[in-house]
């Protein structure tokens, strides 16, 4: 394991610049850390997330790759094999899936494969989500194809702080790891002290406390869910907010316990609906708090669509309002719900 | 005519990479009589390309002896029904050994599921390597023991993994060079192209040997390719293409050495094109006959790599009828041993379903395994 060599941030970071301040401090704190991708060197990333590093630690430590998400998938497996720790970059979400081979077949498997005689450290990084105006291929909610595949973990942050923690705790991880950066967050500020200290990598947290109804989210919807639960206080509707971090594992005790308090559950996410991650999170609640829940748990995601062009992504992302709307729909006084059995099948 | 500045002009030697280009008929140290051919000489790399020592071409015969008694075994367990399924490489003896024994003891071999024969020459226990196949767990031995990967069953993506570890050698400064095996068919596979292309810019230390044996199963090259070898690949990459007679022991050894050599020196990677045939079907649930001819089949018995080798150290004085007999003997001594070892009941814990998915079990996978647990403890108690 490496030593911690956390960085001190007095005034406002970026996501994007704690991503960059925590590659900058695994790399000074572990010589096996490589940081390699396409336009990852002298360009420092088309987000800036690796901004100066090629300068600072050299081009045998931080380097392009030729333009080719496999080629970086399955040599980074390679390196990993002879000890070194890399940190590779997919440009975009839907750029990383020329790599779905090396990811599935090799990356999650090895360690499985070999009974624990080879260990693939390996961080792949991610931005993902839309809300940036992103032209289509940009903005792809990809989660649920690393999620169902055991083997990986699945993490992502929704601030600047646990950008960087989770971040460090990912390239001192044993396991290959799938890093999701909600993109629309990279430019969100946060005063904040950088530090790999706090939940570990496998832990949800509660980043706002509540009695009434749990919110639960992760990556770039957090931030929409916190909003609704201000504007739900103002209702007089107290909600829990859960940044869930690690969608996989995923950390069922912390919500479990949230639920088994509230009795209400919304979750919140910009993918597809249809067998997304809300669906998992729903089916383990109520096999975990059926008793104790109140009303069926809910889902606000993206719909059943191709991601939208950026002048009709308004419509498909999840908003404080919809949110609002499910709040409102686990009110319930034991009235039978309508909705889905009419003919047209229309949604709600 | 205006000249384009930035544009270096074109050689005078001819056009630019010629010298990557392979030679137009295979390269042969020993032809299928078993009669040294006048080859003697290397065109391509400038490596010296003479035939190895009598004691080489020996131990090159002697592990084809054991491979192949090996295989017939590996086949034979399967009709008994102790192994799943067993891609036979009967016929790609002398790619299988000559390869194995050109690495050095640092290096690595990336192999692939047609390549039990060349684990097994680089000393990995053959109930180890014959694992997978059994259906026991997917990799029986550990990679690092021997620095062989595991047998690679998705076609070409082997190819990365061997670059990506030779690429850390290097980094590391450490004196590693990568072996990976592939086929005619994984050569269409996107993922050798990104291998010779990531290879070739990185100057890897790492040698491909493709073992063009004709067939993708049943699809024959001329479906895969219309390039005029596949060894020719190699120019667009910057890489130079060797195409070798894969029978020929000889030639695959001495060239995959020198590969190995010259990338160990830095001078990057080779592509060895070593044309070569499959006897048995692709594998003991395929039917060959449905797209292969008998006279083709026939008239690769006559290019058969051991009775080549063979005939040439009979000539050399290197294998006599009694040298021959004690052979003989090692390989089935090799084979028996294997046969009661693979005939007893193989060892299989439920337990290693959850215990290596994550370095330490996630409690979904605790909670399951116990459940696992519960569910055999249930059934034992039943049992009468």
């Amino acid at each position: 394991m490496t030593t911690t060599l956390d960085s001190v941030s007095s005034t406002a970071v970026t996501m994007a610049g704690a991503l960059n301040t925590a590659l900058a401090d695994a790399l000074a704190a572990d010589r096996r850390v490589v940081v390699f991708g396409e336009d990852v060197g002298t360009l420092g990333g088309v987000f800036r997330v690796t901004d100066g590093l090629a300068e600072r630690f050299g081009e045998d430590r931080v380097f392009d790759t030729p333009l080719a998400e496999a080629g970086i998938v399955g040599t980074a497996i390679g390196m990993a094999m002879n000890g070194l720790r890399p940190v590779v970059e997919m440009q975009f979400d839907a750029f990383a899936y020329p790599a779905f081979e090396q990811v599935t077949s090799h990356l999650a498997k090895l360690h499985n494969r070999t009974r624990g005689a080879v260990s693939l450290p390996i961080v792949v990084r991610i931005p993902y989500g839309g809300g940036i105006g992103g032209v289509e291929h940009h903005c792809d909610s990809s989660e649920v194809y690393y999620t169902h595949t055991p083997g990986l973990r699945v993490v992502t942050p929704a601030s600047p702080a646990d950008a960087y923690r989770l971040l460090r705790q990912s390239i001192d991880c044993p396991d290959p790891v799938i890093f999701l950066e909600p993109k629309r967050r990279y430019w969100s500020r946060e005063a904040a002290e950088l530090t790999s200290a706090g939940p570990a990598i496998d832990q949800a947290t509660v980043v706002r406390p509540g009695t009434g109804v749990t919110l639960i989210s992760y990556g770039g919807t957090v931030a929409t869910a916190l909003e609704a639960a201000a504007a739900a206080a103002e209702e007089g509707w107290d909600a829990e907010v859960i940044d869930l971090r690690s969608l996989s594992p995923v950390d069922d005790q912390t919500l479990i316990r949230s639920v088994r308090r509230t009795g209400r559950a919304v979750v919140i996410h910009e993918a597809a609906g249809f067998c997304g991650y809300g669906a998992e999170i729903a089916a383990r609640l109520t096999e975990r708090c059926f008793h104790y829940l109140q009303a069926p748990i809910l889902r606000v995601t993206g719909f059943d669509i191709p991601y939208p062009p950026p002048m009709l992504e308004g419509h498909h992302l999840p908003s404080t309002d919809r949110i609002l709307d499910a709040i409102a729909r686990l009110q319930w006084d034991d009235e039978p719900d309508q909705r889905w059995l009419s003919p047209g099948g229309a949604r709600a | 005519m205006t000249a384009i500045a930035d544009h270096p002009a074109p050689s005078s030697a001819g056009p630019a990479g010629t010298d990557l280009l392979p030679s137009g008929d295979p390269w042969q140290l020993i032809d299928p009589a078993g009669r040294p051919t006048a080859y003697i000489a290397r065109d391509t790399a400038g490596d010296a390309g003479s035939l190895p020592p009598g004691s080489t071409l020996a131990e090159l015969y002697r592990r084809m002896v054991i491979g192949r008694r090996f295989d017939a075994q590996a086949t034979a367990l399967t009709k008994q029904g102790r192994l799943a399924v067993y891609p036979s490489s009967h016929g790609q003896d002398a790619c299988q050994v000559g390869a194995a024994l050109a690495l050095r003891e640092q290096d690595w071999l990336f192999p692939t599921y047609r390549d039990s024969v060349a684990i097994v020459t680089r000393g990995v226990d053959p109930v180890e390597v014959l694992s997978l196949l059994r259906g026991q767990w997917h990799c029986g031995y550990d990679p690092h023991q021997h620095r062989v990967a595991p047998q690679c069953t998705p076609l070409a993506t082997n190819t990365l993994h061997a670059v990506g570890l030779a690429h850390a050698a290097r980094l590391k400064g450490e004196d590693t060079v990568a072996l990976v095996l592939l086929g005619d068919g994984a050569t269409s596979e996107g993922d050798t192209h990104e291998a010779l292309n990531f290879a070739a810019v990185w100057k890897a230390p790492v040698v491909f040997l493709l073992q063009n044996n004709g067939y993708a199963i049943s699809v024959p090259l001329a479906k895969q390719t219309a390039a005029p070898s596949l060894a020719h690949k190699g120019i667009g990459y910057g890489i130079g293409g060797e195409l070798i007679d894969g029978n020929d022991a000889a030639a695959v050894y001495t060239t995959v050495r020198a590969a190995v050599d010259r990338a160990a020196r830095g001078d990057g990677p080779t592509l060895i094109e070593a044309l070569t045939y499959r006897m048995e079907a692709h594998t003991n649930a395929d039917d060959a006959t449905r797209y292969r001819d008998r006279d083709e089949v026939t008239a690769w018995l006559g290019r058969d790599p051991l009775t080549r080798l063979e005939a040439y150290l009979r000539a050399t004085g290197e294998l006599d009828d009694a040298g021959a007999g004690r052979l003989q003997a090692e390989a089935e001594a090799f084979a028996a041993a294997l046969r009661e070892r693979m005939n007893a009941d193989a060892p299989v814990d439920p337990a290693d379903l959850f215990a290596h998915v994550y370095a330490e079990p996630t409690a979904a996978l605790i909670e399951q395994r116990r459940s696992l647990f519960g569910e055999l403890r249930e059934a034992a108690e039943e049992m009468p």
